[in-house]
């Protein structure tokens, strides 16, 4: 799960994390007051989910309140497209406007989770607002990585080989290394899958502070963090997941016209494969799961037909633990209830598939059998030419 | 022939009397397996569908004999279970829960890592996979048995229904399997490819292996560069999430392009470059093995 970045610093915060002061508001009216509080000159930032929000003129300098009312004006309500949102862009609901800073140097600080080593690792840079990717392919050895025993957590040398490395010096050591031992608690805390700081700032005073955060969180490990997750924003997210995320069914949106229900994260991504390999193009990621029933196949087809692109259907269900003729009875009844008008091509396999096959058959609707997983791709394909 | 699951294999399954728990346990005893205990905390000394419940691990292994263990407990106490199974001495542990947070997994794994090094090393399959199975002797999972048939391909995927599809293949080809492997498909578990790897090479019993990956992680190419080091066994392998969008987790939760890294294209570079016959169509995955092995 994704969150803003005045959440993200809010939670930070709570770790001690320094921060700049600032406040987040919907209203420009507010801005101006928030600016006022803050001494005049402040920082006015959009707050969506995407990062780049400076290049796309979501981050303006405002040098007095009234300022950075008109920013916040301007700002509020705009569409910002940036390199993350992809061309539709996203609506700007909210600004944080904050304390503008003297910068002596920008950096770069991040943990994550290192997958071949199985443990988190820190990462920092001195090329602060650089895409630390970006950094990686001009210059690895830019990059220092610390792996942290999660069950040992984090020893001070930890935090003072990242301080030195970004080659912090006088009092700016003891902050930067209680800035990486605090980012690390709340990473492990918070069952963070990202937290990231850049740039992370070197005031010309010498303190270190986050000066943009992002954090996304484990979504598995949302259970045991009520507040994390009530500050899911669903405005930020497609309607159509959101929608099919309330009935359980694993669903992602895609720029196609084939729409696929298929059992199994892995068959389905496999289906998309072969829609492709045919020539044609799909239209969503859709996992129906493991012991889908009557339901939730209506529920998939009602999700799938929402996207308006869609012109045909392809269904390919492996029937393991799930019987192909409990599935043909689904697809028969959803197909019958909602009166479809696009082809549908159904491949099944496994489990009492004959029944499954007979089911289809005899049921009198446009339903295309497929024999095989090349065939199904190939005759849907067909069908939205 | 086969790898760490066969006749000798004793098992006993945590979560055994939860509904999942149960229906697996069932279909697993029906295809052969020896399923000789439950645990379940609390019920203890009860009878469940004919097999004895323990209220630990520890108990089941005493009283049993048990030498693995299949678990079906709920992801926020998954990796509690899993723990338990290591120091209770069974030799393979296969988790079948979804949905584990990776905390707790970092940990587990952090845990088995040191039992390894003192030399009390424990196999754990998983989390989040369809389980172990050697065709015609042990199905530890949830796999459908009757599509396996046994024979002499290995098959190691990170997908569950993507590796019926490629065993349903197999068998349509008659083309048996010694031992098929679900990894599992979150970002931290306990087998990997290599280790599958590894097993299959000094397996008599395997002459070729299928490698089912998916995008996420640098598994795939960690694979092809100990394959080209070490295996001369022929090797097929099909990639899915060639078509997936970067930054979007794909159902699995390691199933995710990040930052650029671990798309189907790299790792199927990767693998060809190793000498590895890449498929670019799951349809494919039966005849590439059959004309690999010259059948």
């Amino acid at each position: 799960m994704k969150v803003h970045e005045y959440q993200a610093k809010s939670i930070l915060a709570r770790y001690g994390v320094s921060v700049p002061r600032g406040e987040v508001t919907d209203s420009p009216a507010q801005a101006r007051e928030i600016a006022k509080r803050l001494g005049g000159r402040a920082v006015v930032k959009a707050q969506i989910h995407a990062g780049g929000r400076g290049k796309g003129g979501g981050v303006k300098l405002a040098q007095t309140p009234d300022e950075a009312h008109d920013l916040a004006k301007r700002i509020l309500g705009m569409t910002l497209v940036t390199p993350q949102t992809g061309p539709a862009g996203k609506v700007v609901q909210k600004v944080l406007v904050e304390e503008a800073l003297d910068i002596a140097r920008e950096l770069y600080l991040s943990i994550t989770l290192d997958r071949s080593r199985g443990v988190p690792v820190v990462m920092a840079s001195q090329a602060g607002g650089m895409e630390i990717e970006e950094v990686a392919a001009k210059d690895p050895g830019a990059i220092v990585r610390v792996g942290v025993d999660p069950a040992l957590g984090m020893y001070p040398f930890q935090a003072r080989q990242i301080a030195f490395a970004l080659q912090l010096t006088g009092d700016s050591v003891r902050k930067g290394t209680a800035l990486v031992q605090s980012l690390f608690r709340a990473y492990l805390e918070t069952d963070a899958s990202l937290a990231e700081i850049n740039p992370l700032l070197l005031t010309k005073q010498g303190d270190v502070l986050a000066l943009d955060a992002k954090m996304t969180f484990d979504d598995n490990a949302l259970f045991r963090h009520p507040d994390i997750k009530e500050m899911r924003d669903l405005s930020e997210e497609d309607p159509l997941e959101v929608e099919a995320s309330r009935f359980g069914l694993n669903y992602i949106k895609l720029d196609g016209n084939v729409g696929c229900m298929v059992n199994g994260a892995g068959l389905a991504m496999g289906t998309m494969d072969l829609v492709k390999l045919a020539g044609g193009a799909p239209a969503n990621f859709l996992d129906v799961g493991g012991g889908a029933n009557e339901e939730q196949v209506k529920n998939a087809f009602r999700i799938i037909l929402s996207d308006k692109n869609v012109r045909a259907i392809l269904i390919n269900i492996f029937g393991g633990i799930m019987r192909c003729d409990i599935i043909a009875k689904g697809v028969v009844a959803a197909v019958r209830e909602m009166g479809l008008s696009i082809p549908v091509v159904v491949r099944l396999e496994g489990t009492n598939v004959d029944q499954g096959r007979a089911i289809l058959r005899e049921s009198g609707l446009k339903i295309t059998p497929a024999d095989g997983l090349a065939d199904a791709a190939q005759k849907v394909v067909e069908a939205v030419r | 022939m086969s790898i760490w699951v066969g006749k000798d294999t004793r098992l006993l399954v945590q979560g055994l009397t939860g509904r999942e728990g149960t229906f697996h346990a069932l279909a697993c005893r029906e295809y052969g397996t020896q399923v000789v205990a439950g645990v379940t905390p609390g019920k203890g000394g009860t009878i469940h569908e004919g097999i004895p419940v323990f209220n630990t691990v520890a108990d089941a292994v005493r009283e049993t004999g048990a030498n693995a263990s299949m678990i079906f407990v709920p992801p926020p106490f998954a990796a509690d279970a899993i723990v338990e199974a290591a120091e209770s001495g069974v030799g393979v542990i296969a988790c079948i829960t979804e949905g584990i947070p990776t905390n707790d997994m970092l940990r587990a794994r952090g845990y088995l890592d040191r039992l390894a090094a003192a030399g009390k090393g424990v196999r754990l399959i998983g989390p989040n996979c369809p389980g172990i199975i050697t065709p015609g002797q042990c199905k530890i999972g949830i796999m459908p048995g009757r599509i396996h048939k046994p024979g002499t391909v290995g098959v190691i995927s990170r997908s569950g229904t993507l590796t019926y599809e490629a065993v349903d293949q197999l068998t349509k080809l008659g083309l048996g399997q010694s031992t098929v492997v679900g990894i599992g498909g979150d970002p931290v578990n306990g087998t990997n490819f290599i280790d599958c790897l590894a097993a299959f090479k000094d397996d008599a019993g395997t002459e070729a292996i299928v490698l089912i990956g998916e995008i996420g992680g640098m598994a795939e190419e960690e694979a092809a560069c100990w394959i080209a080091g070490n295996l001369k066994k022929p090797v097929v392998s099909f990639i899915a999430g060639q078509t997936a969008p970067p930054g979007r987790r794909m159902g699995h939760a390691g199933a995710i392009i990040a930052g650029g890294k671990g798309t189907a294209a790299e790792k199927m570079q990767a693998l060809a470059a190793a000498g590895i016959g890449v498929v670019k169509s799951p349809a494919d995955i039966g005849r590439k093995i059959k004309e690999m092995l010259g059948r």
